[in-house]
């Protein structure tokens, strides 16, 4: 995610245009990870361009003669319910539990924290981001406990009287959205906690002497300054929000019945359960186009923000 | 300072790897290798199997069969694999092995009711060379030697026994409940009555359990949905148009049946059913505890009950009664049973074919064969181990359920059935927990089937039983 920034030397600064032996010279030590990446990145996303397009499986036919098959298994994809469904649970998830969950919470922490003391300030840090460090089967294993029929959300809201809930199974899509936003929003905490540091002091201060209450001054003032952070935290929690398959997984296995299953789920159940590999890959092709359009539409922020 | 543009190429090439990651989740990984195999001579065989649950009959089978094969063959080794997954997990771990020769075992334990689809897949070695040599072959039934046998003629795998299934109940809670000790449903709508007169009588209780969704895999196409279908005038497959059945009514009737036991709790609450552990908690804690009314289940559940056995409850042969799961009015033969079996295959990946087909022999002589029908609670395949005393008087429940063995159907296990198989699963599940009304999920799976044998291998008439 980084760019590394080559370290200045005592050398003279160069000027621009340097000779193209120098150049080369300069990217040899990075062959070997070039290598790498290649072999170990690039050669299984070109293996799965062509699973998509095949009727590759594990057993049956599939597996005994691979054929092309065209758009067959788009063409199945999109004419089925299942899939379609699929999708469908996959954006409710994103939006809910990282477009609006994680980053609405995340900022909202960050802010507290601005003007809370130290005590608090760490007390609060420490805690969001062990949620985040958890390894996601033991959050899972968690936050399936405390969403049980006998768990601990059951127990409490019993303890003061309220009816208790069945969100893993009447609206699992609901409990795992929840799941997601307790486990991730310590990255956005974090994002906008760096961002806001970086607004000077004065700004903020000459727009309470021109009488700009809380809201206006976050509004007009501090908003607009972190907008590129915004853009930017968007669009990596939504990434990893539209690939998240083990908290769902270890939670609901994508039940009860498909009320849970989210692309991921979908593409997993496809390729492994039922052994439909071309398939399976197929979907995974659908989930990169769908992050690929998210993506954009940040980008585009992004860009609309530099003018 | 990070320039903008320099920034915007790095997010743009980040967000393709963040959303590309997920795709390369999909590719297969491989299991480190275990041990070099010579060719010739004294050899490895390693021998995979499905460990699942804590029972033990298999495992403490092939210990033996490993000592005694390695005894006769000084020098060789047997390795054994076991793969702990559930049902539909170990099919894909099998295959994902059977893929590369580093992998494959040289021995596997193969379910009929894949063996077809893996068969087709060229997994597998066909075992006729061997056989023709082999003076035990003559000693196993007819019907069983088919098991393995793919459409190309040729066998691909021993079986080692075959299974059926019918109605256990428990007879002191049918006595708690007032209902007869010698049960004899006539109907589905008896074993409904029956089920709702539990349910009444006895808080806390289970009245019925029929295996159903995803998780149970197999078990509840098989010992759940088809010994309903099967019971109807209706069937999955005409064998005489050689077509798969859509639309029929007897599948709508058979998910109206899984509906009706879930939706008016007659039957474990749809989040225990769908919980993939379902079928060791029913032998292990449900039927031994007298949590559990009735349970349509295989004939060799009483495994979990003997001294090796994973729950040892001797008193299982007096509480429990056993009796045929009707037809659905009573009609046809009366009764229904289904029945599948397991058969040792050889992977055409292996590197010691030779040496496989040896352990093979090793693993099916009379004694070994008679043993584990007994211990594993199988129905024998084979004349000899039927006519052993030992066997016979193996449990209570051998003679009840040879017995149906006259009545029973094997599954259409052709290359296709596994996906047909996940179709009524998937439309199991969506009916248990009210996701969709059986007539929607019966029109999903007809598409569904459509789609994966074409449109033109299918019809709408079954053959009549």
């Amino acid at each position: 995610m980084t760019t590394t920034v080559a370290p200045t030397t005592a050398a003279p600064a160069q000027p621009s245009g340097r000779p193209r032996a120098a150049n080369f010279l300069r990217m040899l030590p990075l062959s070997p990870a070039i290598g790498l990446m290649l072999v170990f990145l690039a050669g299984p996303i070109i293996y799965c361009l062509y699973a998509a397009f095949t009727n590759m499986a594990l057993t049956g036919t599939g597996a005994a003669d691979v054929k092309f098959v065209g758009l067959e298994n788009f063409r199945k994809a999109f004419g089925s319910g299942a899939f379609t469904n699929a999708i469908w649970l996959t954006l409710v998830f994103t939006l809910i539990s990282a477009i609006i969950g994680q980053n609405t919470l995340g900022l909202g922490l960050a802010l507290l924290m601005r003007k809370s003391n130290r005590i608090i300030r760490n007390f609060v840090g420490t805690s969001v981001i062990g949620a985040w460090v958890l390894p996601e089967v033991v959050a899972a294993y968690l936050l399936s406990a405390f969403f049980n029929d006998e768990g601990t959300l059951n127990v409490m809201l019993h303890a003061v009287g309220l009816p208790g809930q069945d969100w893993l199974y009447a609206a699992p899509i609901i409990a795992v959205s929840l799941a997601n936003i307790w486990r991730g929003t310590a990255f956005s905490m974090l994002v906008y906690s760096a961002a806001l540091s970086e607004i000077p002091k004065e700004i903020e201060e000459s727009a309470e002497m021109d009488g700009a209450g809380g809201w206006r001054r976050l509004l007009f003032v501090t908003l607009p300054m972190i907008t590129r952070a915004i853009m930017t935290n968007l669009m990596l929690i939504t990434l990893q929000t539209l690939s998240v398959f083990g908290l769902i997984y270890a939670m609901t296995r994508g039940g009860p019945g498909t009320k849970s299953q989210t692309l991921p789920l979908y593409m997993y159940e496809q390729a492994f359960s039922f052994s439909q590999i071309g398939y399976g890959t197929a979907i995974a092709l659908v989930m990169l186009a769908i992050g690929a359009v998210f993506s954009l539409i940040y980008l585009r922020g992004l860009n609309s923000e530099a003018a | 300072m990070v320039t903008r543009k320099r920034f915007k190429a790095a997010a743009a090439l980040g967000a393709l790897l963040l959303a590309v990651s997920a795709c390369s989740q999909g590719s297969t990984t491989k299991q480190p290798e275990t041990g070099g195999s010579q060719s010739a001579g004294p050899a490895n065989i390693k021998i995979a199997y499905q460990q699942w649950g804590p029972g033990t009959v298999m495992k403490n089978f092939l210990a033996g069969v490993k000592t005694e094969y390695e005894a006769a063959n000084p020098g060789s080794k047997v390795e054994i694999l076991p793969i702990v997954a559930s049902e539909n997990d170990y099919y894909t771990k099998l295959q994902l092995m059977m893929r590369s020769p580093n992998t494959a075992p040289d021995v596997v334990y193969e379910d009929t009711f894949l063996i077809n689809s893996d068969i087709t897949a060229g997994y597998l070695k066909p075992l006729d060379d061997y056989i023709k040599g082999w003076d035990q072959w003559g000693q196993f039934e007819e019907t069983a030697k088919g098991a393995a046998k793919a459409l190309d003629g040729k066998t691909y795998g021993i079986p080692d026994g075959t299974d059926t299934r019918a109605l256990w109940y428990n007879k002191q809670l049918f006595a708690k409940a007032g209902l007869p000790e010698d049960w004899q449903p006539k109907t589905w709508d008896d074993v409904l009555s029956a089920a709702r007169t539990i349910k009444q009588k006895l808080p806390g209780v289970t009245p019925l359990n029929v295996y159903s969704g995803k998780p149970m895999g197999e078990a509840s196409a098989m010992q759940g949905f088809e010994m309903l279908l099967y019971g109807t005038k209706d069937s999955l497959y005409n064998h005489d148009q050689k077509k798969w059945v859509v639309g029929s009514q007897g599948f709508k009737d058979s998910l109206n049946f899984i509906k009706t036991i879930y939706s008016e709790g007659l039957a474990p609450s749809p989040k225990q059913a769908l919980d993939p552990n379902m079928g060791s908690k029913v032998g292990t804690e449900l039927l031994p505890g007298g949590k559990l009314g009735i349970a349509l289940d295989g004939s060799w559940i009483y495994s979990n009950w003997q001294k090796t056995g994973a729950k040892p409850w001797p008193q299982w042969t007096t509480v429990l009664g056993q009796t045929a799961m009707p037809t659905q009015d009573g009609g046809g033969k009366g009764k229904v049973s289904l029945s599948g079996g397991w058969t040792w295959a050889i992977p055409a990946k292996s590197k010691n074919p030779d040496a496989a087909w040896n352990l093979i022999k090793t693993l099916q002589t009379q004694k070994n064969a008679t043993k584990y029908a007994t211990d594993g609670a199988q129905i024998a395949v084979r004349k000899d181990v039927a006519e052993d005393p030992g066997y016979k008087n193996s449990a209570k429940s051998t003679k009840f359920f040879t017995d149906l063995v006259s009545v029973t159907v094997y599954r259409p296990a052709f290359a296709e059935y596994p996906k047909v198989s996940n179709e009524i699963i998937t439309a199991m599940e969506a009916v248990m927990t009210g996701q969709s009304s059986p007539d929607e999920a019966a029109k999903n799976y007809d598409e569904a089937v459509e789609g994966i044998v074409t449109k033109d291998k299918t019809t709408t008439q079954s053959t009549g039983q």
